[in-house]
């Protein structure tokens, strides 16, 4: 329901510039008013908005899902806030350096009355480029932070020169293809990139494709259409390709339908077994006999899928699987996949 | 389900705007006192209702009563009591940390948390600090002497407030919410995250699990016999037995089956009677003996927000029950 209040994570390490950007979402004049959530009572100054001190405490479910962990103190602020519902139009949720995102994330699918009153918009990561390329060989917090992410600020990018923006962004895009990337200097970027995402809505889930061949933050748009067989590489202009050894993203496309009671048994498996390693997964799915598209996307073992629209005419029924995650075994993860082709 | 030759109190029922989220109702004598999302008690005596702003800015999380004051947690960081009179008193102020749980005795004491830090003040105004293993989440006083029960995760602390001795930890593991002490004192019951109650029998430490909730219990009530323990989360009033044995091995009565669940429950003070409050607005009294039902409150039609009933509490007497939603509606139903 469209009347759930959103929810913007905003995690990034230590110094990256989270506070910079959270200062500038709420002093911006867009109007509406914000519940804050924050670790420490740290510089920020708001005269509208709502801020609240929380605590970080994060505790197992007893489901049997051992990494079904969830933010306990952030089911009572929130049971708190809609309290004084109305009062305010959105929540942000802003996580302490070292925070792992998906405890926060699983919250909102987790619990129950959380998940009936507020829904999960995106969640927002802030790293640095002079910082980052460091941070994701010492600091595993970091590069979770950065797999997660539906959004990247690429932040202090007047602190590098050119070839380092090109080796952080490689880095990154190494381990999170698929976030939406913007290059910024203290912290600037549109606030429409960064709130309002609907990057957990099923139905917003149209394509899987890496982000960084799409247009990214320059604001130039497509100009023109590319066809099939544009090859043309103004796209991902040089981007440096790299192997992360730690963290992957595995995609897999199956040119045509799979049979759902093959496919839904086998993931349902897989993020059973290889849930603590898969930290997103999402996928568009051509089920045999079924006009419209299966589309899920999940945390962890968490997964939350439905069928959206038609597939259209002309369009072409295939079916794709994104995983990012820690040491996935790509050739057992597309073997398992391909075995579900119909 | 409600037949279609339920009998209807509807008419006795005086609707009331409180305008902002019910957190909870309260009777002191013969007023009517309603703590709201907006940081006002609102009280209603006969005709009159004056709004006292107890927590100006703020909106009250918690509240509890003993019968004279409404005690009200803000997210103002404060405790405030508020009398029938509407004179209020700050009783303590955590600088703006929100408390997190509340609860007083018929005598005056009274205990509230603001994350791990438990306080406990007694009928005299002193006061006592104790840190919980984890944030607490819910408190109560035992009914005889002066110990309170913490909620926390992984389990429920004992604590003597007047005395040095470690808390006694009854542990079970997960996120225990809300917590209740049986009348007789023999047993402390919790609800948890898992949609689920647990309780401890508390001369041999027995579990007992109760589970099977498609929500979580956020309301309980004991029966004025201390025999039953009513509680919400289900499509049904669950009902547990109490007695000697306590509820192991033992089924739960069910009534007031609808096709919504019920967010709050009240015992009527002498008779084995139940109010019960369900998300859709609705409001039934329930009798225990015959599971025969009386229509106090219509459920309200389709989509509308704010529907659940978030208040219930009868007055000492039992002849009045105050009621609130959480979209601000609220009434009084003078039983004819």
């Amino acid at each position: 329901m469209s009347d759930k209040i959103p929810v913007t994570v905003l995690t990034g390490y230590l110094g990256a510039g989270k506070t910079t950007l959270l200062n500038r979402i709420l002093t911006e004049p867009h109007g509406r008013k914000f519940a804050v959530i924050v670790n420490e009572f740290g510089e920020i100054g708001i005269d509208n908005d709502l801020v609240v001190g929380a605590d970080e405490e994060v505790f197992e479910m007893n489901n049997g899902c051992i990494c079904c962990t969830v933010r306990g103190d952030l089911i009572r602020i929130i049971e708190g806030l809609m309290k004084r519902k109305g009062r305010f139009d959105a929540i942000i949720v802003e996580t302490t350096g070292l925070a792992d995102p998906a405890p926060v994330a699983q919250t909102f699918f987790v619990d129950q009355d959380v998940s009936e009153k507020t829904k999960l918009d995106a969640v927002v990561t802030v790293a640095d480029a002079k910082w980052l390329t460091q941070r994701l060989k010492d600091a595993p917090e970091a590069k979770n932070q950065i797999a997660f992410a539906d959004v990247i600020v690429l932040n202090k990018t007047d602190l590098v020169t050119a070839d380092e923006l090109t080796e952080v962004e490689g880095r990154i895009r190494a381990i999170n293809p698929y976030a939406r990337l913007h290059k910024t200097e203290r912290a600037a970027v549109a606030i429409d990139e960064v709130l309002g995402r609907n990057a957990f809505d099923l139905d917003r889930i149209l394509d899987l494709e890496p982000a960084f061949l799409e247009d990214d933050d320059h604001h130039h748009g497509h100009d023109h259409d590319c066809g099939p067989g544009c090859n043309h590489a103004h796209h991902d202009g040089g981007l440096k390709h790299y192997h992360d050894e730690d963290m992957q993203s595995v995609a897999l496309t199956i040119a045509g339908d799979v049979d759902p009671e093959k496919f839904l048994p086998w993931v349902n498996d897989l993020v059973q077994r290889e849930g603590p390693n898969i930290l997103r997964s999402k996928g568009i799915l051509a089920f045999k006999n079924e006009p419209k598209r299966f589309v899920f996307q999940g945390v962890h073992m968490i997964l939350d899928g439905d069928l959206q629209g038609d597939w259209k005419a002309g369009e072409p029924r295939q079916s794709k699987l994104v995983f990012i995650g820690r040491n996935l075994d790509e050739t057992a993860i597309r073997d398992g996949f391909l075995a579900c082709a119909a | 389900m409600a037949a279609p030759t339920l009998t209807s109190l509807t008419d006795h029922v005086a609707p009331l705007a409180a305008g902002a989220h019910v957190t909870a109702a309260a009777w002191l004598g013969d007023t009517a006192a309603f703590a709201l999302g907006d940081g006002a008690v609102l009280l209603v005596n006969g005709g009159g209702e004056s709004r006292v702003a107890a927590h100006p800015d703020g909106a009250v999380l918690v509240a509890a009563s003993g019968g004279e004051r409404l005690l009200t947690g803000g997210d103002d960081g404060r405790v405030v009591a508020t009398r029938a009179d509407g004179t209020i008193q700050t009783l303590a102020d955590e600088k703006g940390r929100w408390i997190d749980a509340l609860t007083t005795t018929k005598t005056g004491a009274v205990a509230w948390s603001t994350g791990k830090r438990v306080t406990a003040r007694d009928e005299k105004g002193r006061t006592r600090g104790y840190e919980a293993p984890s944030t607490a989440q819910g408190l109560a006083f035992a009914p005889k002497g002066y110990r309170l029960a913490v909620a926390h995760y992984n389990g429920v602390s004992l604590w003597f407030p007047n005395t040095d001795a470690r808390p006694e930890d009854l542990a079970w593991k997960g996120s225990h919410l809300d917590v209740t002490w049986s009348p007789d004192g023999s047993f402390v019951v919790t609800s948890m995250q898992e949609n689920a109650l647990h309780g401890w029998r508390l001369a041999d430490k027995k579990d007992m699990r109760m589970s099977g909730y498609p929500a979580k219990t956020r309301s309980f009530a004991w029966s004025a016999d201390g025999v039953w323990l009513a509680t919400s989360g289900a499509d049904a009033v669950i009902v547990w037995p109490f007695d000697k044995e306590g509820p192991m091995g033992r089924a739960p009565r069910e009534c007031g089956v609808r096709h919504a669940k019920v967010s709050r429950v009240a015992f009527h003070p002498n008779a084995l009677v139940l109010a019960a409050g369900y998300e859709d607005g609705c409001i039934l009294l329930i009798r225990l003996t015959d599971a025969s039902e009386l229509l106090v409150r219509r459920a309200i039609e389709g989509g509308e927000k704010g529907r659940p009933i978030t208040a219930l509490a009868w007055d000492k007497p039992g002849r009045r029950l105050a009621f609130g939603s959480e979209g601000g509606a609220a009434g009084i139903l003078t039983l004819p």
